[in-house]
């Protein structure tokens, strides 16, 4: 459980999908102009990766990795699918994303107005599927590895930290380009250039959080 | 003639006027996370050309026989069969760095260039064109990961593709690799400095205030 937490805190801070690995960079410049937008883009972010990484962890373990087969039969001990990752992780994040839209759509038609375009967008979101292949990653290294997912409620901890530390970040910037839309930037920075060296230095000041022990 | 000539602003388009990551706004993640070195940055862009011009041409091929509600599943499975061809082939010829890569081969598939132009161009040319557009882009996008990844290297570490360039003579001196071109941060600055040159030459691409 003590290690569920640390992930936990670990994932929204020293781990930041933003700010460590740049996951989801292109629809986090593209949306962050806005708070209202950009905290329902983070609670739509959290949201399918608590669904999609448990689903994938469940296929790693039990379809993909080396001799994970071997629930079926001896004779599937031997076989590694891990070749075929890529193209399942891909398929589980659109058919869940897919499933979201539907049900976002039944059930509150407003959050699906103004979210428009960015829920599908959110399939081939780099940050959904970063985590699961960081997921896949980690899930592979020895228990006794901090790092290490060991069980689905890791997993779940884990899920929930990225998407909340993703949703941290983009709520950020959205709060300091607002500000930001009444100062006086030089015509080549203005817009992309701005924005680039603002989260350039949100993301010196999460440095901080790197010598975290937990 | 004039068939030539827009073929050529397919191809060289991309390269500066419509570069995918300092104008389109495409593929940030890779460029700003794989820059730390100059070998990998390479291996990284010359992998998504390949992907971008080859996904181009089969999405243009079976631009027509693809039902609508299907089109992003058809478009990523074959994205997802070719980056795990490309990443089979960078883990059994040059394993040191796809192991540097990790997870980043594998987010090619989500790599936003790609959608985008299987989108916006794909969909709606021929092969020939389209594999053209997907070279424009993926050299456009290769060309911004080797800069920032130069100079990266080369201050943050003093060697390029792991040969020492700053002299030994130079470090006894009293000089210093500046450890901040190793983190993520500097990426993003130097990005940001990237586009500033190129928004202060190209005075089109600048935004309006």
């Amino acid at each position: 459980m003590e290690n569920a937490l640390s992930i936990f805190v670990r994932s929204i801070f020293v781990d930041n999908m933003i700010f460590a690995y740049f996951l989801g960079m292109c629809s986090y410049l593209a949306v962050s102009k806005n708070v209202k937008t950009s905290i329902g883009l983070g609670i739509a972010v959290t949201f399918v990766l608590l669904i999609t990484l448990p689903v994938n962890y469940l296929l790693e373990v039990h379809v993909l990795k080396a001799g994970a087969l071997s629930w079926l039969g001896d004779n599937f001990a031997n076989l590694d699918l891990s070749y075929l990752s890529f193209i399942l992780f891909i398929a589980v994040i659109a058919a869940i994303v897919q499933l979201v839209e539907m049900i976002v759509e039944k059930f509150s038609p407003s959050l699906y107005a103004s979210l428009g375009i960015f829920l599908p967008l959110i399939a081939v979101n780099c940050a959904i599927m970063g985590g699961a292949l960081f997921m896949q990653q980690r899930a592979g290294l020895e228990p006794t590895d901090p790092k290490a997912l060991t069980s689905l409620v890791d997993v779940i901890a884990y899920a929930l930290g990225s998407g909340f530390g993703w949703a941290l970040a983009i709520v950020g910037l959205a709060a300091i380009r607002e500000k930001l839309e009444y100062s006086d930037v030089p015509a080549p920075l203005r817009g992309l250039g701005i924005t680039f060296i603002t989260v350039g230095l949100m993301s010196l000041a999460f440095l901080c959080f790197s010598g975290l022990k937990l | 003639m004039k068939i030539n000539e827009e073929l050529k602003n397919t191809l060289l388009g991309p390269l500066s006027k419509n570069n995918p990551i300092a104008v389109q706004v495409l593929g940030i993640c890779s460029a700003l996370a794989v820059t730390v070195e100059l070998k990998p940055a390479l291996v990284m862009g010359i992998s998504v050309t390949i992907i971008v011009a080859l996904a181009n041409v089969v999405i243009s091929l079976i631009r027509n026989t693809i039902p609508n509600s299907v089109r992003i599943i058809v478009q990523l499975v074959v994205v997802a069969a070719l980056v795990t061809i490309v990443s089979e082939f960078l883990k059994a010829f040059a394993f040191d760095v796809s192991v540097q890569l990790s997870v980043y081969i594998g987010l090619i598939i989500t790599n936003c260039i790609l959608m985008g132009r299987l989108e916006a161009f794909a969909m709606s040319n021929k092969p020939g064109p389209a594999f053209l557009d997907g070279l424009g882009n993926g050299l456009g996008y290769a060309i911004i990961l080797v800069a920032v990844a130069f100079v990266r290297e080369l201050f943050g570490s003093g060697t390029l593709f792991g040969f020492q360039i700053v002299p030994h003579s130079w470090y006894e001196a009293g000089y210093l690799n500046n450890g901040l071109m190793m983190m993520p941060s500097m990426a993003l600055i130097l990005l940001a400095c990237f586009i500033w040159i190129h928004r202060s030459v190209d005075k089109d691409l600048q935004e309006k205030g």
